[in-house]
């Protein structure tokens, strides 16, 4: 197969990860430019950060000035599960270059990563596969997120029209998407009871790594109880 | 079209760390074996910090938050993202003329 057709394959697999994440950055933008994030600023986070779950909860967590510190650990701290993706996905890149590797991972998202490791079951992973889906889906993201910036700023507060909240239900849906049963269910409680009650008695922005780290605590305690019940699960998970 | 220094760090410096997880697996690669439980542990962090992040506009606002987010965790039973997201809003909104 020749690299153009290898990454039309690449193209025909992430288009619909592509088309569902259109009013995702549309609403990234928007909430962006809500916060007082310039379109210019909300593309080059697009382009050098390139995580939309790690995106919203900056622009949920900015001020102005910006919480540098707070940003960068809650970015740290939900991209950490990259460090699982890549450890499994590296292996496979065998037909890659040294700079095609520093490239191509630099862009991997959930989305990316999971068309790859599929394709990797059934044949080899090669440059043109990856950045067939990579280019296009990056190019998308960065266009609808600066797009929803401009016309965000045009309609001024989104509290008006309850879109300060949408931040909210979003991330009830992505934390439903992570759901993994029982462990989750703790992980959420203990999370959330410490993350609001530090809100509360302390104060912006550390309810966001009081909130995590009981969050990890319960979840460590919770898988406790089944470790001898269950087989070891295998690689990473998104 | 304008750039605050500030934002500028913030941005760079959320990028140093999300480049420094996707590169992790070219030193990891094939020596990362976790036991069950930190294996748990890793997988509840993503649910971990986007509870943490929104639990003071979910329980601390008021009670139209409240019961809004209530709504919204309903719907992510059943609806895809941005359903969940137009449910909330539009509970949100319903509650906050109500309450």
């Amino acid at each position: 197969m020749s690299a153009l057709d290898d990454a039309r394959l690449g193209f025909s697999d992430i288009w619909p990860a592509m088309v569902a994440a259109i009013p995702v950055g549309l609403l990234l933008g928007a909430l962006a430019a809500g916060k007082g994030l310039s379109p210019l600023e909300v593309f080059l986070m697009g382009a050098f950060v390139f995580a939309g779950g790690a995106q919203f909860a900056a622009v949920e967590l900015w001020t102005s000035p910006a919480p540098v510190w707070a940003l960068v650990f809650s970015t740290l701290l939900i991209n950490a599960r990259h460090i699982l993706m890549s450890a499994s996905v590296v292996p496979k890149l065998n037909g890659f270059s040294t700079f095609q590797k520093l490239l191509g991972l630099y862009y991997m998202a959930d989305e990316n990563w999971a068309l790859a490791e599929k394709r990797a079951r059934s044949r080899a992973l090669s440059p043109a596969y990856w950045f067939g889906m990579a280019v296009p889906f990056v190019c998308c993201w960065l266009t609808t997120t600066t797009l929803g910036a401009i016309i965000g700023a045009a309609f001024g507060d989104p509290k008006r029209l309850g879109a300060d909240f949408a931040f909210t239900a979003l991330f009830i849906a992505l934390t439903a998407s992570f759901w993994k049963g029982r462990v989750t269910f703790w992980t959420v409680a203990a999370a959330g009871i410490a993350s609001a009650l530090t809100y509360k008695l302390v104060g912006a922005p550390w309810h966001v790594a009081a909130g995590a780290i009981c969050g990890l605590l319960a979840a460590w305690l919770a898988a406790g109880d089944q470790d001898e019940a269950q087989p070891a699960t295998e690689g990473a998970q998104s | 079209m304008t750039l605050d220094p500030l934002n500028l760090i913030a941005i760079l410096g959320m990028a140093v760390v999300t480049y420094f997880t996707r590169l992790a697996g070219l030193a990891l690669a094939g020596r990362l074996d976790l036991s069950p439980r930190a294996q748990a542990a890793f997988d509840a962090i993503p649910p971990a910090v986007l509870i943490a992040v929104i639990a003071p506009s979910a329980l601390a606002t008021g009670w139209a938050e409240t019961g809004a987010a209530v709504i919204a965790a309903l719907a992510a039973t059943r609806l895809p993202l941005l359903g969940v997201v137009g449910v909330g809003v539009v509970a949100v909104v319903a509650l906050r003329a109500v309450i």
